[in-house]
């Protein structure tokens, strides 16, 4: 930094500050508004409006909707569809990625390809959902928001090129030492793989906390609705907010529908704030190694 | 003589196929555990990726769901006819292009835009902070995304009405007037994912060799000219890069954006309705299934030409940037 900075470049500068700084505004102002709407009470934001600061600060739509088991089941159903997925999408793709790794496998290329040609061409959603629905007969099971989403193509090729990185020699001198295929997985790659599992896990862990499109097609019962699906239920109609009051007896009580909404979205997001940090140091690797080797 | 050598080779050519079908199985004995690892994803590619394709022929099927696949009637083109004879179809493969191609360019302008201005930026605190904000949005799901619309566009107290009435301004019935949702939908898709694909194309910046500026600082260049000359043309391959790899989906809509937050309003369709969402409720609400899966096979089928057309301009334009 010997050369001094000129007047304009200066200015430039500025500029570019003044305008991340707007944009990041911008990102944040939804979540500020949605969390002081939630905190407010239900006839101050009928009589003013969403808000920007809790106008009547009050917790009742959260007391509301935690003395109803609807959330806490949905916290369960969405808990378990992204423990128990994740898992299992990592033990698949792990093992399928490190086969297509190894370079004396000879049909490692024909396998990729036979993966690589559902990225391009599907079969649509009619096929799918017939099949799952009627000839799986999955309907109304939990296992239908982890096994047809349990493998991603790309995940899997991410995590392939990642292994295929790895130094050949270290495979080579323990096959030597007498290693098998499985100590070699299991003792070598894996450990030094950890960093590139943990991405791809949250890359799973994400789309499976996230989903509500299979529960839409595929879930009728109400105990097994995940969150996502619950948010967009109460979004649209008035079941779920009028379960939660009918315990109310107090006179004149008018169900709280839009600061219950707020709230409820609210809990949703929460353990993703919560995890937020690993959540964006992982996707940002993750990128990485796909951007310069995808 | 040339018949004992013609009869020679018989032999010889039996022992090669025997060669070939005895080294398969030599291969797949030797290398059984890693063939063992990858058997149950290549089973479930087979049912949940294969299997759909078989369920193709229902779009040439008058399909019943009693009959199922195998018993159902076969009726040539006539789903195709129906759908193109409807009129809907102009509708929402215009939207989706007009969408799609508004998301793309949006999207990319200000992921590049904002990767080259925090670049350029100083604090670490301020650049830290910042850029977890901008990242923040894309882990979010669009039925959470869906609430937070609802507190700006809605005609008593949203955000939005609140503003102009300040000014005196009649209320905005944004869920009436589908003119606006081309723009709010841009503005959604650049909160949701412009700080998150800016990330790639920082990647890129970071791997350009800073001799580069500092020669160009000892010529006199100001910051302008080294973004304009220096940061730009060396990002332009990793944009086509993912422009191209975006074209080649520029036919399927984006279902979980639009259904979480236009749903089922149909005053907002003649701008909204895609041809994902309008094949989801021919399916849902009207059950029919061989339409659907018509439509959806020409969309497949589009989408993967397309994929292929784009890939060979891409290697003809810029080889480095084709996928394969």
């Amino acid at each position: 930094m010997s050369i001094k900075e000129s007047f304009s470049d200066r200015i430039l500068k500025m500029f570019f500050y003044i305008a991340i700084a707007l944009f990041s505004v911008y990102c944040l102002i939804p979540f500020w508004s949605v969390i002081a709407s939630s905190l407010t009470t239900e006839a101050s934001l009928v009589k003013n409006g969403y808000m920007f600061w809790p106008s009547e600060f009050s917790l009742d739509a959260y007391k509301l909707i935690f003395q109803d088991n609807t959330i806490y089941k949905s916290y369960g159903v969405t808990t378990f569809v992204t423990v128990v997925g994740t898992a299992l999408s990592m033990i698949f793709t792990s093992a399928m990625a490190y086969t297509l790794s190894v370079k004396s496998v000879k049909y490692r290329n024909h396998m990729a390809f036979y993966i690589y040609f559902t990225m391009l061409f599907h079969g649509g959603l009619v096929a799918t959902y017939l099949l799952i629905s009627k000839y799986l007969d999955m309907k109304d099971s939990i296992w239908v928001l982890i096994i047809p989403s349990m493998l991603s193509a790309w995940n899997m090729f991410l995590l392939r090129n990642f292994f295929a990185s790895i130094d050949d020699s270290i495979a080579e001198s323990a096959k030597i030492d007498g290693a098998n295929d499985a100590y070699i997985l299991f003792r070598i790659i894996l450990p030094i793989s950890l960093p590139a599992i943990a991405t791809i896990g949250l890359f799973y862990a994400l789309s499976y906390w996230n989903k509500w499109f299979d529960a839409m097609l595929y879930i009728n019962n109400k105990d097994l609705f995940p969150l996502q699906y619950l948010i967009q239920r109460i979004m649209n109609n008035l079941d779920f907010i009028n379960q939660i009051s009918a315990d109310v007896t107090l006179p004149n009580f008018i169900p709280p529908a839009m600061t219950v909404r707020l709230a409820t979205t609210v809990v949703t997001i929460g353990p993703i704030i919560f995890l937020y940090p690993f959540l964006q140091k992982y996707f940002v690797k993750g990128l990485m190694v796909g951007a310069v080797k995808g | 003589m040339s018949e004992a050598t013609a009869s020679a080779l018989t032999p010889q050519e039996a022992t090669k196929k025997r060669g070939k079908f005895a080294a398969f199985i030599y291969e797949l004995i030797k290398n059984k555990f890693l063939y063992l690892l990858a058997l149950p994803g290549m089973l479930w590619f087979f049912v949940f990726a294969y299997l759909p394709m078989v369920g193709i022929i229902i779009a040439f099927q008058d399909f019943k769901a009693m009959k199922g696949i195998l018993g159902s009637e076969f009726v040539g083109l006539k789903n195709f006819q129906f759908f193109f004879r409807s009129g809907d179809w102009i509708q929402i493969v215009t939207n989706t292009l007009f969408l799609n191609t508004l998301f793309i360019v949006f999207n990319t302008l200000a992921a590049v835009v904002i990767a080259v201005m925090v670049t350029e930026l100083g604090g670490k605190w301020f650049k830290k902070i910042t850029q977890s904000v901008m990242i923040f949005p894309h882990f979010l799901s669009w039925t959470v995304v869906a609430m937070f619309v609802m507190a700006f566009v809605a005609t008593d107290g949203g955000f939005i009405n609140q503003f102009i009435a300040l000014f005196g301004f009649e209320p905005i019935q944004f869920l009436s007037s589908p003119g606006y949702w081309p723009l709010i939908l841009v503005l959604l898709k650049i909160w949701h994912g412009a700080g998150f694909g800016s990330i790639v194309y920082m990647a890129t910046i970071s791997g350009i060799n800073p001799d580069i500026y500092e020669s160009a600082s000892i010529d006199g260049a100001s910051r302008f000219q080294k973004i304009r000359f220096i940061t730009l043309p060396l990002l332009k391959p990793t944009v086509i890069l993912l422009t191209i790899l975006a074209v080649g989906g520029i036919f399927n809509g984006d279902f979980g954006m639009i259904y979480a937050i236009v749903g089922r309003n149909p005053m907002l369709y003649p701008t909204t309705d895609v041809i994902d969402t309008y094949l989801f409720r021919s399916m849902m609400d009207l059950g029919d299934m061989s339409m659907s899966a018509a439509i959806g096979f020409m969309q497949s089928l589009v989408g993967f030409i397309l994929v292929l057309t784009v890939n060979a301009i891409a290697k003809k334009v810029a080889p480095e940037s084709a996928i394969f």
